[in-house]
């Protein structure tokens, strides 16, 4: 253990549960039950069992167990000090839940749910998937636990995540690519929640992030919670101290609650929630659902979404097919509306320039989700050392992130955006781009080069 | 006073059970789909749900999906349903909105009481809306005499049973196959063992049955134990193989026959 003396709730190892939601899932006036009644008592029967099996000490020793020898946890938490150098100076550690099997933080919950399977006797599970990491890790478990899986995925996301396609299949997962409405992970729930009423006796769905009705959104963030829990006790035996701010990509918001609740009781840390801001959020091309959205209700639950005049989803946009959602986790709304967290959202063109960065700097390819939170650390580095907030004593401020996953199966997407391997028909987005001008010091030496030539001039 | 009730209990006077037809406003269009309701009226339908396009119904099955798509895209809305409901009480059958939630929630809950009532509304149906989360639209609902429709379902208990049929008014739809809309083979048991439960929870209001029925054979099998039968896909189906307005009539006249057989009489 670390000499040095934290100053604050160093006693805490585990913080407690925190006082939300109340018994019917509601995050003030966030949250709740907007399902057809034919699933009521499938919902109930999960919280039931939920309750009974998150304090039953062979659960806890299982997932224990499982976390350590199949997830490899704990992740270790990295400091980037050569990324760092574009983030204003302040220094960022990134927690490393890219390391995780499969490649993400999306193991945490599935693992935790395919237990809760087991125990109330069903052989079936269903998932919804936008990147395939969720389906990945479902499918994962699984295969470990002897269940059988079928996983819906927009038509539009199986074409840009055919890697992840793959990977399921090999993993024995059925993969239903859904075509109604805007074929992305919106409708694969859709079809997911019509394949639940229609099996429930079953089938247990396996939700991939803090969203949907009750007991979901609760019962995810406490299996994703082991992601701040971990990096609050590294970050403190490590430097002495809390960080000054935790950051994490928003899409359903799973990594960034997961992170997030450790740290909510402790008021002088800052949470930043980073959004898909896609185009830009008054493009009305983004999947900012905080940011440009308001309140009402989606795949059930009441929450922020992006609506038109007549309450219809509105399709969101963003390059990482994670984050292209146009709802949020309740749980999200409420830090929003409580002013516990704020919400910002990243562009395309940020998030691919700080995927960028990373990889060059850090030999760290992230996925492109996981790139918004770095690109929001760069901007909130800059606005703290340029106010001199955040350190204390002098110190450069502390950021802690959440890289959520690993970019393997984002390498099409960003060799498309930076025109890596296609010398005809080039045109490479910002972050690799010589006819743009880099975020300032966004590559340090001058030697921005264009995707084409990338590890060929330098 | 329940205007859906009453017209239950009329049929119910004249020994037979009430037909509620749905069909979504807007498919093909605003106006055809109301011609469509009409037609419903005129071949016998005694209730008329007046479906309200929604971007992400997660209770229906692949035939409504595809019309309310349709509507969807074209940017109709409740305001457009408010319409339908007004064609649909001068045609002189019962009109329920049925909606999924947040399209209301938008609108404002207040003001879409308000105006149903305006428009001779009896009600509205909330197939994703349970009575925990609705206290908001019962207050409203109460305010402007408005019918609450909820939902039960073959897995609800016996407690869901009571607490959702004293939250309705106007009737409580039976939900009667585990699953998405859409037309089935058979008519399962599960239907007439739900209706039967519910009528023991709640023994003075009426039971509706929804999800399946498309011909008049099936009409008179279920209505040999309910008070309304519900016929949604197969009116939309209608449209969707472009039978328009009078093939709707005519499947209304269908199924208004089936519902006035005597229970048991043969085919």
């Amino acid at each position: 253990m670390t000499t040095t003396t934290p100053p604050q709730r160093e006693d805490q190892l585990l913080p407690a549960r925190p006082g939300w939601p109340d018994e019917a899932g509601h995050f003030g006036v966030f949250g709740g039950r907007f399902v057809p009644e034919a699933l009521i008592a499938a919902l109930d029967e999960l919280t039931e069992a939920y309750e009974a099996m998150r304090v039953d000490p062979a659960f806890l020793e299982e997932f224990a167990r499982l976390q350590r020898d199949y997830t490899g946890r704990p992740s270790p938490i990295t400091e980037v000090p050569r990324f760092a150098a574009h983030a204003g100076g302040a220094r960022v550690l990134l927690k490393r839940e890219d390391l995780n099997h499969t490649g993400s933080h999306k193991i945490n919950n599935v693992l935790g749910q395919a237990l809760l399977t087991k125990r109330i006797g069903k052989t079936r599970v269903i998932a919804e998937t936008g990147a395939g990491q969720h389906g990945v890790a479902t499918a994962t478990a699984a295969a470990l636990m002897g269940l059988s899986c079928t996983v819906y995925m927009g038509e539009e996301d199986t074409r840009r995540q055919a890697l992840n396609v793959a990977r399921m299949r090999l993993l024995g997962a059925e993969v239903i690519p859904v075509t109604t409405g805007s074929r992305t992970l919106k409708d694969a729930i859709n079809e997911a929640f019509r394949d639940w009423v229609t099996n429930v006796e079953t089938t247990n769905y396996v939700f991939g992030t803090v969203a949907g009705p009750h007991p979901f959104p609760a019962m995810v963030r406490d299996f994703q919670r082991v992601i701040g829990d971990e990096a609050r006790a590294q970050v403190l035996e490590r430097e002495g101290r809390l960080p000054d701010a935790v950051l994490a990509c928003v899409g359903g918001g799973s990594n960034a609650i997961g992170i997030f609740t450790a740290f909510v009781p402790d008021e002088g840390v800052r949470l930043v929630g980073l959004e898909a801001g896609g185009d830009g959020v008054d493009t009305g091309r983004h999947a900012a659902t905080i940011t440009g959205g308001s309140p009402g209700v989606l795949h059930g639950a009441r929450s922020f979404l992006l609506q038109d005049d007549n309450g219809q989803t509105i399709e969101s946009h963003s390059i990482s097919a994670g984050l292209d959602y146009p709802g949020v986790g309740p749980e999200h709304s409420y830090l929003h509306s409580i002013g516990r967290a704020e919400y910002r959202p990243v562009t395309d063109a940020e998030a691919m320039e700080a995927f960028a960065l990373l990889c060059r700097t850090e030999g760290i390819i992230p996925a492109i989700e996981s790139a918004h939170a770095l690109a929001g650390a760069m901007t909130l580095g800059e606005e703290l050392v340029a106010r001199g907030a955040g350190g204390r004593g002098g110190e450069p401020p502390l950021l802690l992130v959440s890289l959520s996953g690993r970019g393997d199966k984002d390498v099409e997407t960003a060799s498309r955006w930076f025109g890596l391997g296609d010398r005809e028909d080039v045109d490479p987005g910002p972050g690799l781009d010589t006819d743009q001008q880099p975020t300032e010091g966004a590559i340090s030496n001058d030697e921005a080069v264009a995707g084409q030539d990338a590890g060929e001039t330098s | 006073m329940s205007l859906l009730a009453d017209r239950i209990a009329a049929a119910r006077a004249e020994g037979r059970s009430a037909l509620v037809a749905y069909l979504p406003v807007g498919y093909p269009d605003v106006e055809a789909s109301i011609a469509a309701m009409v037609a419903a009226v005129e071949g016998g339908a005694d209730v008329v749900e007046v479906g309200v396009p929604y971007s992400d119904p997660g209770m229906d099955g692949p035939v409504i999906q595809q019309a309310v798509d349709v509507a969807v895209r074209a940017g109709v809305g409740l305001r457009d349903a408010l319409r339908a409901v007004e064609a649909v009480a001068a045609a002189g059958a019962v009109p329920v909105v049925m909606s999924y939630w947040n399209p209301v929630e938008r609108y404002g809950v207040e003001r879409f009481a308000t105006d149903l009532a305006a428009a001779g509304g009896a009600g509205a149906i909330t197939p994703d809306l349970i009575p925990e989360e609705a206290g908001e639209w019962l207050a409203a609902a109460e305010r402007a005499d408005l019918d609450r429709v909820f939902l039960v379902a073959p897995s609800s208990t016996d407690a869901r049973l009571v607490s959702t049929t004293a939250a309705c008014r106007g009737f409580v739809y039976a939900a009667s196959t585990m699953g998405v809309t859409g037309t089935r083979a058979t008519v399962s048991d599960a239907a007439e063992q739900l209706v039967a439960r519910t009528r023991a929870a709640a023994p003075d209001l009426a039971v509706c049955v929804g999800l399946g029925v498309s011909d008049a054979d099936q009409a008179a099998e279920v209505a040999a134990f309910a008070d309304g039968v519900i016929v949604g896909s197969a009116f939309v189906r209608t449209l969707l193989d472009g039978r328009g307005a009078d093939g709707v009539r005519a499947l209304a006249a269908e199924l208004a026959e089936g519902v006035r057989r005597r229970a048991g009489a043969p085919a």
